[in-house]
């Protein structure tokens, strides 16, 4: 126990003195959660945008308020002709115009149907897209709301509820993420890399010469990284309820416990680095290149899993974060419990035990 | 160095002890013994088996065969005993450069599992002795190389091993630091530990009381420094190693 502590403090020491190592352990969960929570979002809002208003009757106003109102446009422009839309799209001024024809109420009123045309800026074809879906959905509730004094003959309805995240925010799929990424850096990596600085400084020499266990050495070189990924998780947790308004409907306890699990992948596979570099240099690529990039490619939460051609599919079941944020977005976003994750959780521990053992045995096998 | 009696009980026994790693012979059934209190210089081109013999006796690694036994513990059946009474200074000092003097000699001195009572003595003891009151809360990292070779001998010694294996400890220390180490060095071999040290300066193969000089992983000579430039007629030990060091088949 005396040799637990004096390591542990030793290890608290050197983490706490390299400022750098500060840095990245806590300003990058604090800028990872403000960045994805604030900058980087695929919602459109206020865009900018201009009307062409040839008709200038009460219908054309009225559906231009509407479209004003929306919090997703802002009507910056009334433009005279197509060739002034053309110019302010190639300026950038505005992403979008509404043109309405001279005639828009008369053939309505005539031929029961008139059109409204939409210019839209096309090199950015997401936003576009976006875009585009949000003023179809104006112009056709304010062609139900126009029928609505008319009875039609019959009408479907879609009634549409998106569930677990009715507003279709960001926050709720990227917090997961970000829990996986940042716990990923900071046990593989910096678990890796100090392990490494051992062995490169020659203190690895003196652990090995004295009676000290090598199981004893694994342990008080991880149990400082499993605490201080706590401390990182709780300050995502506390950033995501308290900034990003994201509660947390499953239960904390069980959250924190499946961290722990994935806590202990990522450190198994830091010391699993460790073991087979030479190097700080190296031991930190290989976590960037080995670890990082699968999780952001791997863990579906950049990209859809289910959109990968199969083979890469397959690839990402050994990943073990894309587990992590299964059973993360699970109980955070749908308040789901054990029962509904045991399976996860089986194949997290499975590939967790796995990488411990061939660790340990490579660790040893270092020893010899 | 004859100007101490040297005594007659054996710390370091060995007896054929051989490694082998697939069909390379790294130690080819060496033999010798070490008494204690005796400053014991192992000496050998790099590759030829020094730094494997070494493990062996530190109990890092297990033979292929033949048998040591260091400090009284048998390698084989008793190497967790054995490392509780060697100490081991590498090239690197292996001293932390972020942590003090202070919290360095802390951190081995629990290693080795010391009492606090022990370890505030030892530490106070051991600054003292080094002259290092001032320096004692800095950094090791802002240290001269000559005073992180000083503290990381203390601290091999800390523990009070019965023999410390020294692995070219001078490597990158002007000569006048060296000379003040190898102070040192008699100091706690009058003392009574035994210090087997490896080094490739043949001047500080002189101060030893007795080399081995290891050839193609086989101990080709071991005696007195003043014997073994006779046999050789040589007049200094860097021939003598030379004429030795020639026959080597294999290199590094």
């Amino acid at each position: 126990m005396r040799q637990f502590i004096t390591f542990v403090k030793k290890e608290f020491a050197h983490i706490l003195r390299d400022k750098k190592t500060l840095l990245i352990l806590f300003g990058m969960p604090i800028s990872q959660i403000l960045i994805f929570g604030f900058a980087l979002t695929n919602e459109v809002k206020n865009v900018k945008i201009a009307i062409v208003d040839r008709a200038r009757d009460e219908q054309s106003r009225r559906l231009i308020s509407k479209i004003d109102a929306s919090k997703y446009f802002e009507v910056k422009k009334i433009l005279g002709n197509a060739v002034q839309v053309d110019n302010e799209l190639k300026k950038g001024t505005i992403k979008m115009a509404v043109i309405f024809p001279a005639n828009f109420s008369s053939d309505l009123a005539h031929y029961n149907t008139s059109q409204v045309q939409i210019v839209l800026d096309g090199s950015d074809p997401n936003t576009a897209n976006t875009i585009k879906n949000y003023i179809t959905a104006i112009v056709t509730d304010h062609q139900r709301q126009q029928q609505s004094n008319v009875p039609a003959l019959y009408q479907i309805i879609p009634e549409v509820r998106m569930l677990y995240n009715p507003q279709l925010l960001d926050a709720p799929n990227f917090v997961p993420g970000v829990m996986a990424l940042v716990l990923m850096l900071v046990c593989v990596m910096m678990t890796a890399v100090s392990i490494v600085k051992e062995k490169e400084m020659g203190n690895m020499e003196i652990l090995l010469v004295s009676p000290i266990k090598p199981g004893m050495v694994i342990l008080t070189k991880t149990f400082p990284y499993l605490v201080l990924s706590l401390v990182n998780l709780t300050i995502i947790l506390l950033l995501s309820i308290f900034v990003l308004k994201l509660p947390v409907n499953g239960s904390l306890v069980l959250l924190f416990a499946e961290s722990i699990l994935f806590i202990i992948t990522c450190l198994t596979l830091g010391i699993f680095i460790s073991v087979k570099t030479s190097s700080q240099e190296v031991a930190m690529l290989i976590s960037l290149m080995g670890m990082l990039i699968p999780t952001i490619l791997f863990s579906g939460f950049m990209f859809p899993i289910e959109n990968m051609p199969y083979p890469l599919q397959m690839i990402s079941n050994i990943i073990p974060s894309k587990w992590y944020y299964i059973i993360v977005k699970s109980i955070m976003i749908k308040g789901l419990g054990f029962s509904a994750i045991w399976k996860e959780t089986l194949v997290l521990a499975t590939i967790t035990s796995v990488l411990l053992a061939v660790s340990l045995k490579s660790f040893k096998i270092r020893l010899e | 160095m004859d100007t101490r009696a040297l005594n007659n009980e054996k710390v370091i026994v060995v007896d054929k002890l051989t490694k082998r790693f697939g069909d390379f012979v790294a130690t080819d059934a060496i033999s010798f013994d070490v008494y204690k209190g005796e400053i014991f210089g192992f000496l050998g081109a790099n590759g030829a088996g020094k730094t494997t013999a070494m493990k062996m006796l530190c109990g890092l690694l297990t033979p292929s065969s033949g048998t040591a036994v260091v400090a009284g513990f048998d390698i084989h059946k008793q190497a967790q005993e054995l490392k509780w009474n060697i100490g081991y200074m590498g090239q690197k000092f292996s001293l932390y450069d972020d942590l003090t003097i202070i919290e360095n000699i802390r951190y081995y001195a629990g290693i080795y599992n010391l009492s606090n009572q022990q370890i505030s003595d030892k530490s106070e003891g051991l600054i003292t002795r080094l002259g290092l009151q001032k320096e004692a809360k800095k950094l090791v990292g802002q240290l001269p190389t000559g005073w992180k070779q000083k503290v990381a001998f203390s601290v091999a010694l800390l523990h009070e091993p019965r023999i410390v294996f020294l692995d070219e400890p001078t490597g990158g220390v002007d000569p006048i630091t060296r000379r003040q180490f190898w102070d040192m060095i008699y100091e706690s071999a009058e003392k009574g530990t035994t210090i087997f040290i490896t080094t490739h300066y043949m001047d500080e193969a002189e101060y030893c009381d007795r080399v081995s000089i290891m050839v193609d992983g086989k101990i080709e000579a071991l005696d007195k420094p003043a014997e073994l430039r006779r046999l050789y007629e040589a007049e200094s030990m860097d021939e003598v190693f030379y004429q030795l060091a020639r026959r080597a088949k294999r290199s590094e």
